[in-house]
């Protein structure tokens, strides 16, 4: 479908701001690891639907394919360490919750 | 112009719903029909190869690795689920409202799009994007996946249990 | 030729991790001090090519854009030192042969990355090497594999998410606008656009970010507890380079060379690291343990490189570059001294400790050699940046803000010394009567770092012709 490509920047950046605000306030109020992690992918999907956007309203779809392929593969191991770093947690405290893990610490 | 508009509002809501459901599992699973609804949106958009990447990987790897992650730790029991319910719901109420009125509000100011864009480039494809012009990511794929596949196993190495 | 300073590490990680290579010999260990004193020898003896080169692996089909200027070499010749330094440290601290073999490999990853994060020319690839020397440091803090480590390593991780989600978002913008990620592109082209809404978004988003990645007031929460509950060698890597690569070498990149000069950007920077530099201090007056309080006097003295890169005149990025050097020099002296009275007394409290400079004579001189040229002390090489700054800002026309930076060298020197008197001076406690001279790695780690300080301050006119004046030619475009 063809559309006029410059009608499609401000839905979609309004999108991805409502989207991150979503992802940014899941992963700063949760009081659980894996639900913070959860949002830290939400925010890289807003960032995905971001880079797409600008890749097709400026025509440079493939430059934006190829960033967008790297990001992906970036977030995929970064995620994974931060499960292994959840999971190190969970063996001390047998708790994925934060505050118990705070008055644990100190 | 419709479909674009219906997706993105399906795709917050769903974000909307991944942040604000009781159960981990379910956060999980609306992980992976976000990543789909991406998908489409980006099959629209003239991106295929990122497409596939995105459904294969963010829809299938990474809620393979958070299920996993939720089966290996013990869930809570039941009065601290419905104690953890109510804590929930006291925190995180008033976050639809504030999206949709941040949407709303930005709707008003409506911004006309008078972008001046730049000159388009040349037909590629962005397989030769990536090995033609950006041969340094290439290399910076490789090396995060190896010290992704390092990284985990030094974090696992001494547990005693196999994991992976 | 350049690309062999990212190949080289990593495909020396590949070969030590073959299935049929023995594990067990030192070969590992000396292979690496050998790369990376190389490295830092390399970059001292190098010739300063021409502005902007792209090299080719000779008979290959890639072609990497990398790009080495003065900026670069001198952030080499640190990674170099810093990586050599922490190399020593661990072999003294770590005895378990497999341990070091994992860490080895994990520095030897880091400090690939950071090769790259020096020498490309695009800003999604900064992005990616950025990534990639941070996941190798998260793993590195979580060594120890205890409760602290990891929840520090967990805060980190958040935080700097979401700092790579305001750089990316700010490169999506930056695509919009100019269409390239490529330095040069960005930086012909963004003047020239007539979005200034939209251009100053997607700067103020990508130093939000990478202020966030350096330590930043007042993004620094996750700071004082990564350096004081990471192990000591590990503690070294991350306050002598990583995070000074990844955030403050990336923000003197890509303000001086990718974003148009304006006055508003300095102007945020300036305050950015005016108030890093109070902030920091005053809590590392309150501090009473050492390592924490060597964490907040990082982010007060990396909050004097910004002021040096507010400036935005060519003395300006030249003392922000010398400060740089400075500051790798005597923190990474301070962290080496901390891992010593760490391995020898079993503990970071300074209330716990006195007396210490009776039976640990070499450390506590050094210690005092780099507390003083923290302090900008004539004539150890702090005095030198520090006066540097302060001429650039005084020349800008900031007067106040030179005065306050005088007035923080103060701060910087009281809180310095009353560590020294806690811990080295006073009559040595009966419990640390044991105490001896940390090991041989340590001790020469600490001679070699201290010989550097007084030979860069009394050599000063010598390095500032060789190292810091190419720096300004590329400035302002």
């Amino acid at each position: 479908m063809i559309v006029n490509s410059l009608q499609l920047f401000w839905p979609f950046s309004l999108f991805t701001i409502m989207i991150f605000i979503v992802g940014l306030y899941c992963t700063l109020v949760t009081y659980n690891f894996i639900r913070a992690l959860i949002g830290l992918e939400i925010l890289m999907k807003a960032v995905t639907l971001s880079i797409i956007a600008v890749g097709y309203i400026t025509n440079h779809a493939a430059l934006a394919q190829s960033l967008v392929i790297t990001m992906i593969v970036v977030e995929v191991v970064v995620i994974a360490v931060a499960v292994g770093v959840v999971l190190g947690m969970y063996r001390h405290t047998h708790s994925l919750d934060v505050r118990k893990n705070r008055e644990l610490k100190d | 112009m419709l479909a674009f508009i219906l997706i993105l509002i399906s795709l917050t809501a769903v974000a909307l719903w991944a942040a604000m459901t009781r159960s981990l599992l379910r956060s999980a699973i609306c992980l992976a029909m976000m990543s789909s609804l991406l998908t489409m949106i980006m099959f629209m958009l003239r991106s295929p190869l990122a497409a596939v990447f995105e459904l294969s990987v963010c829809a299938g790897l990474i809620p393979v690795l958070f299920i996993s992650t939720i089966s290996l730790t013990h869930p809570l029991t039941r009065e601290e689920v419905l104690q953890h319910m109510k804590d929930r719901i006291r925190r995180f109420w008033y976050l639809p409202f504030i999206v949709v009125v941040v949407g709303v509000a930005l709707n008003m100011i409506s911004v006309v799009p008078r972008l001046a864009l730049p000159l388009p480039e040349i037909e590629k494809d962005a397989r030769t994007v990536l090995w033609n012009d950006r041969p340094i990511e290439l290399l910076g794929q490789i090396m995060i996946l190896l010290a992704g596949v390092f990284s985990v196993v030094i974090l696992f190495k001494e547990s005693g249990k196999d994991d992976r | 030729m350049l690309s062999l300073l990212i190949v080289v590490p990593f495909l020396s990680v590949i070969i030590f991790n073959l299935p049929f290579f023995n594990r067990g010999r030192g070969f590992i260990f000396w292979w690496s001090l050998l790369l990376f004193g190389a490295q830092a020898v390399l970059s001292f003896f190098l010739t300063i090519p021409s502005y902007a080169t792209s090299f080719q692996l000779p008979g290959s089909m890639f072609k990497f854009g990398l790009m080495l200027d003065g900026l670069s070499i001198l952030m080499l010749l640190c990674i170099g030192i810093v990586a050599s330094l922490t190399l020593v440290v661990a072999a003294s601290v770590h005895k378990d042969q497999r341990r070091k073999f994992n860490f080895i490999n994990l520095l030897l990853f880091a400090v690939s990355g950071m090769n790259a994060v020096v020498l490309v020319a695009d800003i999604f690839s900064l992005y990616v090497f950025i990534e990639i020397t941070a996941v190798a440091s998260y793993v590195l803090i979580s060594f120890e594999k205890d409760l602290r480590a990891m929840s520090a390593t967990f805060k980190y991780i958040v935080l700097s998410i979401v700092a790579s989600v305001f750089m990316l978002l700010s490169i999506a913008i930056l695509l919009l606008i100019t269409g390239s990620t490529h330095f040069m592109a960005i930086h012909q082209a963004l003047p020239r656009s007539e979005h200034t809404f939209l251009a100053m978004l997607a700067v103020g988003l990508f130093i939000s970010g990478l202020s966030v990645k350096a330590g930043l007031v007042p993004f620094h929460a996750w700071l004082p507890d990564v350096y004081s509950h990471s192990s000591a060698a590990v503690s070294l890597f991350l306050a002598g380079i990583v995070s000074k690569i990844l955030g403050v070498y990336a923000l003197i990149r890509v303000v001086s060379f990718v974003f148009m000069p304006d006055a508003s950007v300095d102007m945020v920077i300036l305050s950015i690291g005016l108030l890093s530099i109070f902030i920091a201090a005053l809590a590392a007056l309150a501090q009473s343990d050492l390592k924490r309080m060597l964490a907040y006097s990082s982010i007060s003295q990396v909050g004097y490189i910004m002021l040096g890169l507010g400036c935005a005149t060519p003395l300006g990025m030249a003392a922000a570059a010398f400060h740089f050097f400075n500051h790798t020099i005597f923190k990474s002296l301070l962290f080496v001294n901390a891992a010593a009275l760490e391995l020898e007394t079993g503990t970071t409290d300074m209330h716990r400790m006195g007396g210490l400079s009776k039976t640990m004579p070499v450390t506590g001189f050094t210690s005092v050699l780099a507390s003083l040229s923290a302090a900008g002390v004539p004539p150890l090489a702090g005095f030198w940046s520090k006066l540097l700054i302060v001429i650039a800002l005084w020349q800008t026309g900031h007067f106040a803000i030179a005065f306050a930076a005088i007035l923080a060298s103060v701060l910087t020197l009281s809180y310095l010394l009353a560590m020294q008197r806690m811990v080295f001076f006073g009559k040595l406690r009966q419990d640390l009567a044991h105490t001896h001279e940390a090991g041989f790695g340590l001790v020469l780690a600490s001679i070699v770092l201290a010989f550097i300080v007084v030979a860069a301050g009394l050599f000063f006119p010598f390095i500032l012709d060789v190292f810091i004046l190419p720096v300004r030619f590329f400035v302002g475009g």
